[in-house]
């Protein structure tokens, strides 16, 4: 993807001009939206910590799935509802639909509820599939003959009109109306067999549209597209509330993949049109200021950015953080395990005679070792150097130790989270102070944009060094792990710097110095973000990453008992 | 919505009383749309006869589109079946008012469907994860995931 500091168009324009799945993304060129304070690099060049992907809009989808259809179409010979209720059956794989279907047609179209199990041969699909019941077909012929009772509601007004599937189980209107609408609506189900007991019959498309109303239909538009979606390994659905957008990304689609790169993705939200026309520069412009970007990892459940470190460290990191809460937090440092049943005891008064509640071991507190060898020196514990007790205080420090190192890195994580969550509140005050500097000096609005820009980067660093802590937790200890903790520092160094600069108070006479420096400091921190990015991602391609846990689908980390926690 | 389910159970109503109930179902209330009750006794030789129990139907609005919840009734002195299939609370599991519901099933054939049910029955037992069930079960039976595991009795 190309980062959002260029203003780039790239989202729109590759999804509405290529039906391609895997359409390539960077044949466009700027769109000379650039602010001359910011100098970036041509994106020409994909950096090494982006991937290729695609953002498509609900409509983009749904013409994919024509595709399949029309595909099927052609090569089965079966009119549009057949071959979608096929494709849907099959879970959209089409090689294995064209399989099963040469072996036995008459089996398929059954289990995929387009005919009834029949021993006939399968019907020419020429002929349409809806149609209205023109003579008395209910299963339960009512005695009173002529007129159309419904079978489900018992209604036999002169108005009904009775509709059925190919099966001819016919109901009135009314009654397929709610029950179609209650399988969309409550039960979320696409699939709608007939209502006849025992009947496989699925109703298609066509039957569906012209039996509930519109809000409906739409609805059930939503669910086909959900479920092609879920069928197909290279698609995601934008995870953000009613959000519709879908995200392919066949690089990040593989298990393997996920050692060398980091899907993030957006699903283009704040600047895909839904409509499929492309938005106006001053629309574009609205939307890119209010709009939110819909960020998530293609390769698991998180859904925001967590680069650089790839999804199965990132995973353990918060597994980690959630299962060390602050009471497991509190119980470590403060309370001593029993050496023989490790039962966890804190001890708030009393001698250092201890008699474990569970299992009655008598071991001093001091030293950890057994009561028995202390003899008669009470509190003088002069038992250092014993065995046991040498080994218990060495269990208990390096359990600290190791306490001590996770919340090193969990500090600073959840430090640079919280930046980011108040990140909402700096952007107000950043756009108060913009405001500001058009009141008390000659800048224009397009000339204080500056102190955006230099903060949106600032938010977008904070996430980076965030997730760097977990992956430094992680890292095996050695010259790569320095080199990763240099650029760290860097860009943390940096970061804070920026920070300051746009907390620092606005007099009119240093506004333009003011400019300079921020501008100067936001295009370095981006440089340091991208280094730290970069580096990793390369480092990922390369193997050049050793951790001290087994992580999947990387090697057995070496030897290093003293880190593991 | 409403409209279907009274409209659908007034039909139902009227019939029943116009033809009668099958042999061995009888109905013993249905002054609302919303709880109607039957008595059930399987006729001809069976483990269970001369023995009547009593139906409870409680319908939805949207009644026929989701099934009816069924129990057997087993306040004052009324007990359910001791059927391998029937819970000592009463509750039943049967496909048909689970996943299996038609909207084109009626509460005559319910009542005929748990009456063979009965019939059909060779030895008397409870279902094995009686207690189990009925300790946790909640009041209405459709709220249960059942797994239709057996369906010769």
């Amino acid at each position: 993807m190309s980062s959002d500091y260029e203003y780039s168009d790239d989202d729109v324009d590759n999804v509405f001009d290529d039906d391609e799945l895997m359409a390539d993304g960077d044949s466009d060129g700027d769109d000379g939206m650039e602010m001359d304070d910011f100098k970036v690099v041509p994106k020409a060049t994909r950096k090494a910590y982006e991937l290729e992907y695609d953002s498509l809009s609900q409509p983009a989808v749904e013409k994919l799935m024509e595709k399949d259809v029309e595909y099927i179409r052609g090569i089965l010979g079966v009119d549009d509802n057949t071959a979608s209720l096929l494709l849907r059956h099959m879970g959209w794989n089409k090689e294995r639909l064209i399989e099963k279907y040469m072996d036995n047609a008459n089996k398929t179209l059954v289990a995929a509820g387009v005919i009834r199990p029949e021993p006939e041969a399968v019907k020419p699909s020429k002929r349409p599939i809806t149609r209205r019941a023109t003579k008395q077909r209910s299963p339960s012929p009512p005695k009173s003959s002529g007129s159309f009772t419904c079978s489900i509601c018992f209604d036999d007004a002169p108005g009904l009109t009775p509709l059925s599937l190919e099966c001819g189980h016919a109901a009135c209107s009314g009654c397929w109306e709610a029950y179609i609408t209650s399988k969309i609506r409550d039960e979320a189900e696409h699939v709608c067999r007939c209502m006849a007991e025992g009947c496989g019959l699925v109703a298609p498309d066509s039957f569906i549209r012209g039996a509930i109303d519109e809000d409906g239909f739409i609805r059930f538009q939503e669910l086909l597209v959900r479920h092609f979606v879920g069928c197909n390994k290279n698609l995601k659905f934008c995870p953000y509330p009613s959000c519709t957008n879908t995200v392919s990304c066949p690089s990040g689609a593989s298990k393997s993949s996920l050692t060398t790169v980091v899907p993030i993705v957006s699903c283009g939200a704040r600047g895909l049109a839904s409509d499929g026309a492309p938005l106006s520069q001053s629309q574009e412009l609205v939307k890119r200021a209010t709009g939110k970007e819909h960020k998530f990892c293609f390769g698991c459940v998180i859904d925001s950015d967590h680069r650089p470190v790839v999804c199965a460290v990132a995973t353990l990191w918060l597994k980690k953080c959630r299962d060390d809460s602050e009471t497991a937090n509190w119980i470590k440092s403060n309370t001593k395990e029993c050496p023989k049943c490790v039962s966890t005891i804190e001890k708030n008064g009393g001698c250092n005679h201890m008699t474990c509640k569970k299992c009655k071991h008598e071991f001093c507190w001091v030293c950890m070792g057994p009561w028995s060898e202390h003899g008669t020196a009470w509190y003088s514990c002069n038992r250092y150097d014993e065995e046991a007790g040498v080994n218990a205080r060495d269990a208990q420090s390096k359990s600290r130790a190791s306490l001590e190192r996770y919340l090193h890195y969990y500090n600073r994580w959840a430090n640079h989270e919280q930046s980011a969550k108040l990140a909402q509140d700096l952007f107000a005050k950043t756009e108060k102070k913009m405001e500001e500097m058009q009141i008390t000096s000659t800048l224009t609005w397009i000339e204080v944009q500056f102190m955006k820009k230099a903060a949106e980067e600032l938010d977008k660093c904070r996430v980076t060094l965030k997730w760097t802590y977990a992956m430094a937790y992680y890292l095996a200890k050695g010259n790569q792990k320095e080199l990763f903790e240099d650029n760290q520092r860097d860009l943390e160094r940096a970061v804070e710097d920026l920070s300051e600069l746009l907390e620092s108070p606005i007099e009119p006479e240093n506004i333009p110095a003011l400019r300079q420096k921020v501008t100067d400091k936001t295009v370095y921190v981006q440089k340091r973000n991208d280094i730290v990015l970069e580096d990793t991602a390369e480092g990922f391609v390369e193997g050049r990453w050793a951790w001290n846990v087994s992580v999947d689908g990387f090697e057995a980390p070496a030897a290093e008992p003293d880190t593991a926690l | 919505m409403a409209s279907i389910s009274s409209r659908r159970l007034q039909k139902e109503l009227t019939e029943i009383h116009m033809e009668g109930c099958p042999v061995g179902i009888t109905l013993v209330k249905a002054d609302d749309f919303e709880t109607w009750w039957f008595t059930i006794e399987v006729m001809g030789e069976s483990v269970y006869r001369s023995e009547v129990y009593t139906l409870q139907f409680r319908f939805e609005p949207n009644y026929p589109i989701s099934a009816p919840a069924v129990t057997f009734v087993v306040t004052d002195g009324r007990k359910a079946p001791l059927h391998p299939h029937v819970y000592s609370n009463g509750h039943i599991c049967a496909s048909i008012l689970g996943n299996e519901w038609s909207p084109v099933l009626s509460v005559v054939s319910v009542c005929i469907t748990l009456q063979s049910m009965l019939a059909s029955c060779k030895k008397k037992e409870p279902p094995v994860d009686n207690d189990r069930y009925v300790r946790t079960a909640p009041d209405n039976p459709k709220k249960t995931r059942f797994v239709y595991h057996d369906d010769t009795v």
